[in-house]
């Protein structure tokens, strides 16, 4: 245990621990305004894109977490008007951009006569290796994440659930919708030292979907979507410290697969929670609906707040569910509702 | 800028409109004025361009050629957005996130709203108010995914109601609508109207809400065929607007094959090509 407090106290792993909360904070941001457009693959798109931008990085020398964003955000505007000038859905002009991405991205490694493996540290993510500079780069580029999708949250709604209506309240939709596009570009540059391109998607799309089995509201389900988030990338990455000796458990795949461990957890519950409302949902009210009398003698029990049947509002009274026949109350005897 | 709230000149005017699709001339010929305060529906079959002319009058759709005003100040020029509210043709207020009935409304605020502001009282109250007119201020918390469709409909309804405009645009929001909340949605546009609103209503059919209408406009094949006091659906969607129907109501009426010969075509010797989207021809000369 000491052991464990120890390595926590080490610096390289403080940054990281400072890496993965405000990834997790930012990621599902953005993965909450993608969902909602039903454009959850974007985060993967983007970020194989995101792999030209650091073989780039790795060719010229420059910093690729800077040549990443640089290439991914080109990427991100170039999917916003593949699909709305190409005409393609979303989801063609991403299976473009997708092979695209890593080919170039590979192809340009080798040329720059890197090693497969040290692609691979953006490809899987290496948060242990973050330096001081990278760590602040990415406080700062989720900090601007996290601002713009919190600040424009009813802008950003509004163009992402109704873009004609958005239009005609006057908002410039061209806008919003690249600024969608780029903040997901950031976002996958940012998520890239944490979880590495390949799994940054997860991050940004993983804690919204656990976060809407549970909630009504979109307010709702973004904060409980970077709740989520900021448990997983944080606690993956505990939990990858905490292996013993001699194993190796990588932390980007671990953030995942905690993140997956929360959504199948919260999926039976969402289950359950949405049949419940069903099964309590009023009854329409009909007006001079037929109805017949439950004879005293057969209908010995007597409904009430707690006798275990589900009242269900059916006007101005409720009626009991009883093996498939709605009763209500009526004087001393049950109606056949 | 525009005219001042309250003044009763024309809401909409749009002349010699046109609009094309992709090159495809859709709509040819379009003079429409709407005065401050009119109930207009406008009527037609599947196709025959009436959603067109409502987007168009949105500015969702460019105009190829005519010229559009709105509170009397043209299209181009026009910002004020907060006095137009419009209810897109949509089945569902669903999305890929949950979304709770009140967000929903609360989005149609937008247009008073600057950016990073939070919702003022006034905002809230004109939410809350906007929710009771439709109907579903007790839903207002619950997920709009799960309403039916036509509480669904009275949703984008209210969504509309809450930016308090002063005119109204619906695209044909009784389209798979059962009778019940075909009347909820005509007590509520009467609460509009009743409040002054101006109101556009695309509609295949009037139904309950027929008592409300002011005029009637019907489309055919992308012209305006019939403009003049409300009909009755047979009378709107007889396969020929006849010149007996609409000679029974007005003098100025468009009669079903009317072709547009009015302007004599200059004659030189190059080709000439007539078509709706070319310019006037006042301009070539």
């Amino acid at each position: 245990m000491n052991d464990y407090l120890h390595l926590l106290g080490l610096p390289f792993m403080q940054r990281a621990l400072i890496a993965a909360l405000f990834t997790g904070l930012a990621a599902p941001v953005v993965g909450t305004y993608l969902v909602q457009r039903r454009l959850s693959l974007m985060g993967d798109g983007v970020g194989h894109v995101a792999v030209t931008g650091v073989a780039l990085g790795l060719l010229t020398g420059i910093s690729p977490v800077w040549t990443a964003v640089l290439v991914s955000v080109l990427g991100a505007i170039l999917i916003e008007v593949i699909r709305e000038r190409g005409h393609a859905n979303g989801d063609v002009a991403l299976a473009l951009l997708f092979y695209g991405g890593l080919a170039g991205g590979v192809l340009i490694t080798g040329l720059a006569g890197q090693s497969g493996a040290r692609l691979q540290t953006y490809l899987f993510g290496s948060i242990t290796t973050m330096s001081v500079t990278d760590v602040l780069v990415t406080m700062a580029l989720a900090g601007v994440v996290v601002l713009l999708g919190l600040g424009l949250a009813p802008q950003l709604f509004a163009v992402a659930q109704d873009q004609e209506f958005a239009r005609v309240a006057g908002l410039n939709i061209r806008v919003y919708n690249v600024l969608v596009a780029v903040l997901a570009a950031v976002s996958v540059s940012v998520a890239m030292r944490t979880v590495g391109l390949l799994l940054v998607s997860a991050l940004m799309v993983v804690p919204v979907a656990t976060a809407q089995q549970l909630t009504r509201s979109f307010r709702g389900t973004l904060v409980a979507a970077m709740v989520l988030g900021t448990v997983a990338a944080v606690g993956g990455l505990l939990i990858s410290a905490a292996a013993p000796d001699g194993t190796t458990v990588a932390p980007g795949p671990a953030i995942v697969l905690l993140a997956l461990a929360c959504f199948t957890v919260s999926w039976p519950v969402g289950i359950w929670l949405r049949s419940r409302q069903r099964l309590h949902r009023p009854f329409p009210v009909v007006s001079a609906g037929a109805h017949q009398v439950v004879e005293e003698g057969e209908h010995p029990h007597e409904h009430g707040a707690d006798c275990g049947h589900v009242a269900v509002p059916h006007g101005d009274h409720v009626d009991y569910v009883h093996d498939g026949h709605r009763h209500a109350p009526h004087g001393r005897h049950y109606d056949e509702h | 800028m525009s005219a001042a709230p309250g003044s009763t000149g024309p809401v909409v005017e749009l002349s010699g409109g046109a609009v094309a699709i992709a090159g495809r001339p859709i709509l040819r010929g379009i003079d429409l004025t709407v005065p401050a305060g009119e109930f207009l529906a406008l009527m037609g079959a599947n196709g025959s361009g009436k959603s067109t002319l409502v987007r168009a009058l949105t500015g969702l759709h460019p105009l190829a050629a005519g010229s559009l005003r709105l509170f009397g100040t043209p299209y181009d020029d026009f910002h004020d957005w907060r006095r137009v509210g419009y209810v897109p043709q949509r089945g569902s207020a669903a999305s890929g996130v949950p979304a709770s009935v009140w967000e929903v409304v609360a989005s149609g605020r937008l247009t008073h709203r600057p950016l990073f502001r939070r919702l003022g009282r006034r905002d809230r109250a004109a939410i809350t108010d906007a929710l009771e007119v439709v109907g579903l201020a007790d839903r207002a918390g619950d997920g709009v995914s799960t309403l039916s469709g036509g509480q669904q409909q009275r949703v984008l309804i209210a969504r509309a109601l809450a930016g308090e405009p002063e005119l109204f645009f619906l695209d044909e929001p009784t389209a798979g609508v059962d009778l019940p909340n075909q009347h909820v949605l005509a007590d509520s546009l009467a609460t509009l109207s009743g409040r002054g609103a101006t109101v556009v209503l695309v509609a295949h059919e009037l139904g309950p809400m027929a008592t409300l209408v002011d005029r009637a406009v019907v489309m055919r094949d992308g012209r305006i065929t019939y403009d003049g006091p409300p009909l009755t659906h047979d009378q709107a969607h007889e396969p020929e607007l006849s010149a007996r129907v609409a000679l029974a109501h007005v003098d100025d009426l468009d009669p079903g094959h009317h072709h547009d010969h009015e302007t004599v075509a200059r004659h030189d010797h190059a080709p000439h090509v007539a078509s709706p989207l070319d310019r006037p021809a006042e301009e070539d000369r």
